[in-house]
């Protein structure tokens, strides 16, 4: 059987609704939150690939490099953001995080 | 017929182990499971012919993004069987949005699916064939040169970022102080004392 560009898109489909899930599953875990983002951002990955290459267009791989690039940084100043926290507080519960509460 | 069996599987292990990344208790297991995703993701995209972005995926996912979780999972000592206390609580918000959502994807992928489509386009077909980060360096560096540099941008204000936020002073530790050392008075360091003779120092 052909693989064609809508299997891609399933597998896709399949990881973002799993990181979409995984960010209310775990809403108290801001690490596991973390790396639901990323798992949303690598199937935005995905999808960029496969269009660009079953579209004969190497465009879409770019713009999947600079996903890549705001993942990367994403995840340094989150986690930077996460040790700080943890360092006043002692804890990295997400429902204590309502300091900047207006 | 073996590029269709390699998808199968490859689909499968990065569903499955995404799925243990969200479910497994062990914060630890999930960044392994993470590392376990990246790698079958880029085993996907060699299969889609993007080799590049492939091998960028293992040296910049795996190499430092999931081994910066590592770290921070192992070094902050946080109780994390309290934090899966609301499992499920948020279960079936959570489920029902996920459900909204793959259904909607499916149904996007699944038309996409009905409507006729084009036979898959090697890339650089007509030339004689270039390497896929031949075809992208073709690009990247002229096209797309302000994109690159944004994207060292954004990563040179991370680093900042990133370094800024956890930077701590303190207080107690000695550490050389650039601009006290070099901002000194000599009335500061020297003190001349009148010393009468044969009494010293009182």
């Amino acid at each position: 059987m052909e693989i064609g560009l809508v299997h891609y898109l399933f597998v896709a489909a399949a990881l973002f609704t799993i990181g979409c899930f995984g960010i209310f599953a775990n809403a108290k875990n801001v690490i596991i939150i973390l790396m639901s983002i990323e798992l949303i951002l690598l199937s935005v990955n995905i999808n960029l690939v496969a269009f660009s290459s079953f579209l004969g267009n190497i465009e879409g791989q770019i713009f999947a490099m600079m996903v890549l690039t705001v993942a990367a940084a994403e995840a340094a100043v989150g986690l930077a953001i996460l040790v700080t926290y943890f360092r006043n507080r002692g804890n990295i519960a997400v429902e204590d995080i309502n300091q900047m509460r207006g | 017929m073996l590029a269709a069996i390699a998808f199968y599987v490859l689909a499968a292990v990065a569903v499955i182990s995404a799925f243990a990344v969200i479910a497994a208790r062990n914060p630890v297991h999930s960044v392994l499971f993470l590392i376990l995703t990246f790698f079958t993701a880029a085993g996907l995209f060699v299969l889609m012919g993007a080799e590049f972005l492939a091998m960028l995926l293992v040296v910049v996912y795996v190499g430092a993004v999931a081994v910066l979780f590592l770290f921070v999972v192992m070094m902050l000592d946080v109780d994390f069987v309290e934090l899966k206390q609301g499992f499920l609580q948020y279960m079936p918000i959570g489920g029902l949005i996920a459900l909204a959502l793959l259904a909607e994807l499916g149904l996007v992928a699944g038309a996409a699916m009905a409507t006729p489509q084009r036979a898959p386009l090697a890339l650089g077909e007509g030339e004689a064939a270039i390497t896929n980060a031949e075809a992208i360096g073709q690009v990247l560096y002229t096209d797309y040169l302000l994109v690159f540099q944004l994207a060292g941008l954004v990563l040179f204000v991370a680093m900042i970022g990133a370094i800024v936020l956890t930077l701590r002073r303190r207080p107690g530790v000695k550490k050389q102080d650039i601009a006290a050392q070099v901002g000194r008075k000599r009335s500061e360091g020297v003190e001349l004392k009148d010393v009468r003779p044969g009494q010293g120092l009182g």
